[in-house]
């Protein structure tokens, strides 16, 4: 079911006769003052300079670079200008996105503020490189390690939990144990155990490096597991091993210790079954749940400080602007392993302050998918009211994503769209439009560029940010695609569903 | 099969006689003294059907018991059976939408069942004249008359009929080939029970003998199947359905059908 791209509609055909203009930079444009002001801390930098109307998007990098005076790490940025509480992009220069549409002119005096981009860049992935076939029954699940592209694991229909060596594209370790679905697996942020939960209400951790089970089951939930989490790296005491966090149908969450291999608590506060469950970054613990509400707990002593309750319907799926921060621990795209715990929980600290801090504040964005429709964009830790409401979808919205940076949301919906909204305020940006059935989930490349979705129509589709449009079609899969994830240093997509194969692409 | 349940009626209108509960249960108590006469005293070819008759009936009932306790096991159960296709989480709540697709499904499947409502498991049928369907009755003092006919083959007559006057008869429907049940094969269940006709729907042969019931292989029948207890996409339970006739009624005496589903 490949996409075949729409005959141009009346407007557009009407757009095209008009006489194009020609994006040429006028030679005689006046000089204007600008300020740059960092987004993150909200610090501006420079004072105040004067720079010519049509400077490129390069130049005001290579400008930013050297005022910051660290000409040998070179550090990419992108640059939008604070227009009361908005902000506008700038693309290509400062003529076209600013001065041309008429949005301030060269009087006025322009407050830019700068993101560092990911100093790497992802290559779409355009072909599958390997399709292997394994699972004897429907993947329901797929995760890259934290560290590295080369290993990745699924669970199955088949109760069974896999770890495939993506290099050789063969099965590395088969995890037996489960004697049901084996419905969520997530790596530890370390990257060197896995928690499986399955649908006999089980949750197993498995070593990585040799694939067996530690330990047996963990036993303490009477229906099936909806969500794993691991606790964020930075928040370990030093000489213990991350915790884990539950979710199940039976409406409750347990945390529960990985190295004694016990429960440690259990928060019953929701009426229905737990939909999901995320372990943010300031030790609290965000639930949503299928009664409408989401509640936040604090992980140090299980009391549910806070219910989130704006939703009409059930909530399906959380995400925070730090998920990916959070997923990685202490690697970066490199995968450097750090040297010691100290050394680890520095790392990760830092990468999580990376997109925490917004504006010179911790603010760690929560971001809720709905039954309703609706999603909602919350700062837990400040507020019980949320920031925005996100209304668009017109069907129930499945799946969120924050973007690694934390400056896009995307939400994948059964009415067939992928949208993307605005991170911080939470405004609609644009409308992916392309596939023809429910859009199950989406997974962002490391470099917060591209966007890949997999859908029922049994396609994968890549979109580039920046552009807003499809990239990259990839179908190959024979029927529903149920499982998509981007590897941390972006080589690699994995994906799997009702036809029992796991695909690879790369570009 | 006998058509005449003369046994069944006979009890439900004089009942059984009084010590009959008392000689049934006599007969099953010497039942396993039967038994083990006949496998001590039987010998040669009906020795040997006796013992593995005996030998297959006991390994059924092993299975059956170990069955049975393995129901009562308690403890880890094994991997669930694949029951259905496994779903992720996020689909597993959903279940209204799968039936919103089991009743699409089911509205195409019966959409094409209108289509096809007369491709049926028997096509074709050998064709039967009425030379062979009727034979002439001669009537009248002398016998000159010839124009009265007797059907030759089975033919199902409606509840309550009656025949006409004799000088007005001139289809004969004789009683002893008349049928009121037929043996009807579920095709997918690939079970058989025998029903009561309700009416003849069609006849290949002719509309003519669609109209007298006459029941020839390949004859749509119409039949009573509320015992089978099928249900439609709507819930209610279907009482008349559709089967054709497999076998030739008038060389068995029975009236064979498979039902279309």
């Amino acid at each position: 079911m490949s996409t075949l791209i729409p005959p141009p509609s009346k407007r557009q055909r009407r757009e095209a006769q008009k006489p194009r203009e020609v994006n040429i930079v006028p030679k005689d444009l006046p000089n204007v003052l600008i300020k740059f002001e960092a987004s993150d801390t909200g610090k501006s930098i420079g004072g105040s300079l004067r720079v010519p109307g049509g400077i490129t998007e390069k130049q005001l990098e290579e400008l930013l670079n050297k005022l910051n005076g660290t000409p040998d790490d070179y550090v990419p940025y992108s640059f939008a200008l604070k227009n009361g509480d908005d902000q506008i992009d700038i693309k290509d220069n400062l003529y076209t996105s600013i001065l041309k549409p008429g949005i301030k002119t060269t009087e006025d005096f322009l407050t830019l503020v700068y993101t560092p981009r990911a100093v790497f860049k992802v290559r779409p992935v355009t072909r599958a490189s390997a399709t292997i076939a394994g699972h004897g029954s429907t993947i329901l699940v797929a995760q890259f390690a934290p560290n590295t592209s080369s290993r990745m694991v699924t669970g199955a229909g088949d109760s069974t939990a896999r770890i495939w060596d993506c290099d050789t594209q063969t099965v590395q370790h088969t995890l037996r144990g489960h004697t049901n679905w084996v419905l969520c697996a997530v790596w530890s942020p370390r990257g060197d155990v896995i928690a499986t939960g399955s649908m006999d209400t089980t949750i197993r951790l498995w070593d990585t490096q040799t694939g067996k089970n530690i330990g047996g089951p963990l036993k303490g939930h009477r229906k099936w597991i909806s969500s794993l989490c691991w606790e964020p790296l930075h928040l370990v005491k030093p000489g213990e091993s991350p915790k884990l966090v539950s979710g199940s149908e039976d409406g409750t969450v347990k945390v529960w210790d990985t190295k004694r291999r016990l429960c440690l608590m259990t928060m019953s506060g929701h009426k229905g079954a737990v939909s999901c469950v995320k372990w943010g970054g300031s030790n609290l613990i965000y639930s949503g749940s299928h009664d409408k509400t989401i509640k936040v707990w604090d992980a140090k002593n299980g009391r549910c400080t806070q219910t989130l309750k704006a939703h009409a319907h059930w909530v399906n799926h959380l995400a925070l602007s730090t998920d990916f921060a959070l997923r990685v621990g202490a690697y970066d795209h490199t995968g450097k392993k750090p040297q010691n715990e100290q050394q680890e929980r520095e790392l990760a600290l830092k990468n999580y302050n990376k997109v925490a801090r917004i504006g010179g504040r911790d603010s760690e964005r929560l971001v809720s998918a709905s039954d309703d429709f609706t999603m909602f964009l919350w700062d837990p830790e400040h507020s019980t009211k949320p920031i925005h409401r996100m209304t668009g979808h017109q069907k129930l919205v499945n799946h969120v994503s924050f973007s690694p940076d934390g400056r896009y949301v995307a939400s994948a919906s059964f009415d067939n769209s992928v949208k993307l909204w605005d991170g911080i305020t939470g405004k609609f940006i644009a409308s992916l439009r392309g596939h023809v059935a429910p859009v199950y989930q989406t997974a962002w490349s490391s470099d917060s560029r591209l966007l890949v979705s997999c859908s029922k129509d049994s396609t994968l589709k890549v979109w580039d940010i920046r552009s807003r449009k499809l990239l990259c079609d990839l179908p190959g899969h024979k029927d529903e695609v149920y499982a998509v994830d981007w590897s941390v240093d972006g080589g690699k997509v994995a994906s799997g569903g009702k036809d029992k194969t796991v695909r690879l692409w790369m570009q | 099969m006998a058509q005449n349940d003369y046994i069944e009626q006979f009890v439900k209108e004089h009942g059984r006689r009084l010590d009959f509960e008392e000689r049934k249960r006599k007969k099953e108590a010497r039942e396993s003294h039967r038994i083990a006469k006949d496998a001590h005293r039987l010998k040669g070819w009906r020795g040997k059907k006796f013992a593995k008759k005996r030998y297959s009936e006991k390994v059924a009932m092993k299975k059956r018991i170990k069955a049975h306790e393995e129901s009562k096991l308690k403890g880890t159960p094994k991997p669930a059976a694949e029951d259905g296709e496994a779903l992720p989480t996020y689909l597993l709540d959903r279940e209204q939408q799968n039936t919103a697709k089991a009743i699409s499904s089911s509205i195409k499947q019966r959409r094409m069942e209108k289509a096809d409502k007369y491709s049926v498991p028997l096509p074709r049928v050998r064709g039967i004249s009425e030379e062979e369907a009727f034979k002439v009755v001669r009537s009248g003092k002398s016998k000159r008359k010839s124009w009265k006919r007797m059907i030759t083959k089975h033919t199902f007559v409606g509840e309550g009929f009656t025949r006409r006057p004799v000088k007005m008869e001139r289809i004969i429907r004789p009683a002893a080939l008349r049928q009121k049940k037929a043996n009807v094969t579920h095709p997918e269940l690939g079970v058989t029970v025998l029903l009561p006709i309700l009416a003849v729907k069609k006849n290949p042969q002719s509309p003519m003998y669609t109209q007298l019931g006459v029941l020839t292989k390949g004859t749509i029948i119409e039949v009573n199947v509320s015992e089978l207890g099928l249900v439609t996409a709507g819930g209610k339970v279907v009482w008349g359905k559709y089967a054709q006739i497999t076998n030739e009624p008038d060389r068995d005496g029975v009236v064979n059908a498979v039902l279309l589903v």
